[in-house]
């Protein structure tokens, strides 16, 4: 029995921190689209932040500069998207996949020649400050629960910012306006709210989240740099996104489902299985795109109705 | 309302607009414009479409910028840059196309970008707000549906609201009767005198001499751009207006001979069919169309009437009854097989559907009878027959266009709904299926329209004409058939029809509590 509870709890542990980098991808992405704006350069930027994170950690020994400057760059980024899209009213769509392509492309050249001359240049290898799990006494000690209260403290930032992040966007005015942009951007225009401000704003805003998101990959899930350290998660969280039909509190479901598939696999390899280890590495995403076209296909059984309506739509007011 | 007893000129305007001009690429949309509004009063801004009116109503919204003119409000002048400008001053406009975002409440609809909205607005209060002022003023809607739960009447009544709540003092209505039906149209007018009555000001974008008649105590005369007469709605008449508004005398009815309805073309039996959704939008809907006659199509649009439209051309699967024509099952025929069957369509998209923009009108023209000869041989098109096809109907349609060779996209509206009739009259056998033929068309082409549709009855042709113009129904069809949510309420004789017996069908009366009216399962029984 206290072998399945400690099973148990060292398997939420990790999905938890898994799922860390997930939440904070997803609900960025999700205040993005709710504004109407889908940005595909989520794979380039959480690459992108994902290192100079960790750069800027390294240098400065501190993990908490880093996390700002990773957030700073994925803000950047989205900044180059919105500009992109909003003002230029380039294909969304190609927007964000150029994003991505020059976000794995910097990472590479970043990890390559930010390194210290002694490691040949390179950031690969070395070891830097990082966000520990802080375990919590008493809470921690509850039976599978107390998984909660032995995480790094971005994940315990998302116990928070995950219900405000819901609390915003349906209780606020602000939430409010957010979600009239992304549903009919003329309406809102008429009504008085400025599009294009508050679709630079939650681009960048996501943009933010998504590099932290892959700040925590570097300082504090697999601390250092790596050539693909995302292993393709900017590409799941876009499938999140829809998974949790842009709602942040389903945002955490999607998460955890991926990071606990994660977590079960690692402890198969762990325990010696004789699966190929391939086909477990690809277990997780192989069940997010199956629970993705279950999920998409019962959602439009039921009629419900899930993607902003005006998602991918540049916005031109004399359109005439 | 058109007493006069108000003494509307004594007190200055609350608003003037003056010299204002708005150049579109292509178009001087509105040229030097002078506009009054008095305190209390409802201006009726009238002209054809294209005239100006939503533009310079867009331009006193904050939609649009002008080029050039001013705007008074009271004595002080005003930038309005933005809508919400335009809120802050008091002016609010409710649109055409209504600006709602349906996946939202109607409160929160109401209260979507309001300045002075706390930050965490409390729902409840707001609710409260909004019942009391639907009560005050007879706007009676629920504030918590979401929008898209809602009728498209109520969705006006929440844009009224949503002007209301802001405190607006002077309305902006474009086209508000457009999508209502007789008696929701009746209603509107009681609102309009209820917020009237609390010294607001109300413009009101029309087309029709009707509702300025019994709405307005002034009318605005809008052509081209520019202002042809403003009048005291007392003081004048459809028929001056009519003129003012076309710049011709117009004749408003056209003569036509009684209807020498033949043989059974058209039959559907119990046709049940799904929209795009796959919510049922026809519901056993059953109907007979015979040749030599012109069955009209009423009903508030969104009630299944582009649904049957496509059943009839093969462009929809129907789910369960029947379709024959000419006394053959044509059930679940592909597009192609019904045009051999001879049906032709005019669609309600002309640009979309009905015509390729990029492509030759005498393209356009051959597009249903390219596949065979003379117009193709061996599957290979001869152009100079085509050529000489096209001139053949530019001529007899009277369709203007510098050369056949000139992208359809480049004519007006009215030459290109000439240029789809003279396509599918020139490959129709047997049934035209025409939808909205004359929407968004000038008076002339719409006379045009209207007179082809006529000729090809006469011609011993059937007629399915789809419509949301009750008096184009009542001039042109010989029998109207009412559409409520997809079933056919009752089928009307024209020569006995009037408008408030198709009105309570549209809004889904039983044919049975109404006299003169056929109820639609036993037409189809007595064929």
């Amino acid at each position: 029995m206290t072998g399945l509870v400690a099973l148990l709890t060292s398997i939420l542990t990790i999905t938890l921190r898994a799922g860390t980098s997930l939440i904070f991808g997803t609900v960025g992405e999700i205040y993005t689209e709710r504004s109407g704006i889908l940005n595909l350069g989520i794979e380039g930027m959480m690459l992108a932040s994902a290192v100079t994170g960790f750069g800027v950690g390294y240098y400065s020994d501190s993990a908490l500069l880093g996390l700002v400057v990773a957030a700073c760059m994925g803000g950047l980024l989205a900044a180059v998207h919105a500009f992109l899209t909003v003002t230029m009213r380039a294909n969304q769509v190609v927007s964000g996949l150029s994003i991505t392509l020059f976000g794995t492309g910097l990472a590479s050249f970043l990890g390559e020649r930010l390194g210290p001359a002694t490691n040949n240049h390179s950031l690969v290898g070395l070891i830097g400050p990082r966000f520990s799990p802080l375990v919590v006494p008493g809470l921690s000690q509850i039976p599978v629960l107390g998984a909660l209260f032995r995480q790094d403290p971005l994940t315990y930032a998302l116990y928070v910012l995950v219900p405000l992040a819901w609390y915003y966007l349906y209780r606020t005015r602000f939430g409010l306006n957010l979600r009239a942009v992304g549903e009919s951007p003329l309406t809102a225009d008429a009504m008085g709210v400025d599009v294009i401000r508050i679709r630079y704003l939650y681009t960048i805003l996501g943009g933010m989240l998504v590099g932290v998101g892959g700040a925590h990959l570097s300082l504090a899930y697999a601390p250092g740099w790596t050539e693909n350290l995302t292993g393709g998660r900017g590409w799941i969280v876009i499938a999140l996104v829809i998974f949790a039909m842009w709602n942040p509190l389903r945002a955490v479901l999607g998460a955890i489902l991926f990071g606990g598939i994660n977590a079960v696999q690692f402890r198969l390899q762990a325990g010696g299985t004789t699966i190929a280890s391939a086909y477990l590495n690809m277990l997780p995403y192989l069940i997010t795109i199956l629970v993705l076209v279950a999920m998409t296909w019962w959602e439009a059984l039921s009629h419900r109705v899930g993607a902003p309506a005006a998602l991918g739509v540049p916005y031109i007011r004399e359109d005439k | 309302m058109t007493d006069g007893i108000r003494p509307l000129t004594v007190s200055a305007p609350v608003l003037r607009m003056r010299g204002i001009t708005k150049r579109f690429p292509g178009v001087l949309a509105n040229d030097r414009i002078d506009l009054d509004l008095y305190r209390g009063e409802v201006l009726a801004l009238l002209g054809e479409n294209g005239a100006g009116k939503s533009t310079l109503m867009n331009v006193l919204a904050g939609l649009y910028r002008p080029d050039a003119g001013t705007i008074l409000l009271g004595e002080t002048h005003v930038e309005i840059d933005s809508p919400r400008d335009a809120a802050e001053l008091g002016i609010g406009m409710v649109h055409q196309n209504f600006m709602l975002v349906p996946t939202m409440t109607v409160a929160q609809n109401i209260v979507l970008g309001m300045p002075d909205l706390p930050i965490v607005p409390d729902l409840e209060e707001i609710h409260r707000q909004i019942e009391a002022l639907s009560n005050r003023y007879g706007l009676l809607v629920d504030p918590q549906a979401y929008i898209w739960q809602l009728s498209v009447g109520e969705q006006q009544r929440v844009e009224i609201l949503k002007l209301l709540y802001r405190g607006a003092d002077i309305l902006i209505l474009d086209e508000p009767t457009a999508v209502l039906t007789p008696q929701e149209i009746e209603e509107l007018g009681h609102v309009l005198a209820a917020v009237q009555a609390e010294g607001k000001s109300i413009i009101f974008i029309t087309h029709k001499m009707g509702e300025v008649i019994a709405f307005s105590d002034r009318v605005c005369v809008l052509r081209q751009g520019r202002v042809v007469a403003t009048k005291r709605t007392a003081e004048t008449n459809p028929r001056e207006l009519a003129r003012l508004m076309v710049g011709r005398e117009v004749l408003f009815q056209i003569e036509k001979a009684p209807a020498d309805p033949g043989e059974t073309l058209l039959v559907l039996r119990h046709v049940c069919a799904d929209n795009d959704k796959g919510l049922p939008a026809l519901r056993q809907l059953s109907l007979v169309v015979r040749r030599g006659e012109i069955l009209g199509i009423a009903g508030v649009a969104g009630n299944g009437q582009r649904e049957l439209a496509e059943v009839i051309t093969g462009l929809r699967d129907i789910k369960t009854g029947e379709i024959l024509i000419n006394g053959r099952d044509r059930t679940s025929s592909s597009p192609l097989q019904m045009i051999e069957s001879g049906v032709g369509h005019i669609p309600a998209d002309r640009m979309g559907m009905g015509t390729v923009g990029n492509m030759a009108v005498a393209d356009n023209l051959a597009m249903k009878s390219y596949r065979s000869p003379p117009l193709a041989e061996y599957g290979i098109l001869r152009r100079e027959k085509i050529l000489r096809f096209a001139r053949s109907l530019i001529e007899a349609f009277g369709i203007s266009t510098p050369t056949p060779q000139t992208p359809v996209k480049f004519l007006s509206g009215g030459n290109i709904q000439k240029t789809i009739l003279a396509r599918e009259i020139d490959a129709c056998a047997s049934l035209l299926v025409a939808v909205y033929p004359s929407r968004g068309l000038d008076v002339g082409a719409t006379e045009a329209v209207r007179r082809r549709l006529l000729e090809q009855r006469d011609a011993g042709r059937a007629v399915l004409l789809i419509s949301e113009d009750l008096d184009e129904l009542l001039t042109v069809a010989d029998r109207i058939a009412v559409l409520y949510e997809g079933r056919v309420m009752g089928i009307v004789p024209t020569a006995s029809a009037d408008v408030e017996t198709v009105g309570l069908l549209m809004s889904g009366s039983e044919a049975a509590e109404l006299d003169g009216v056929t109820s639609a399962p036993s037409t189809v029984g007595a064929f």
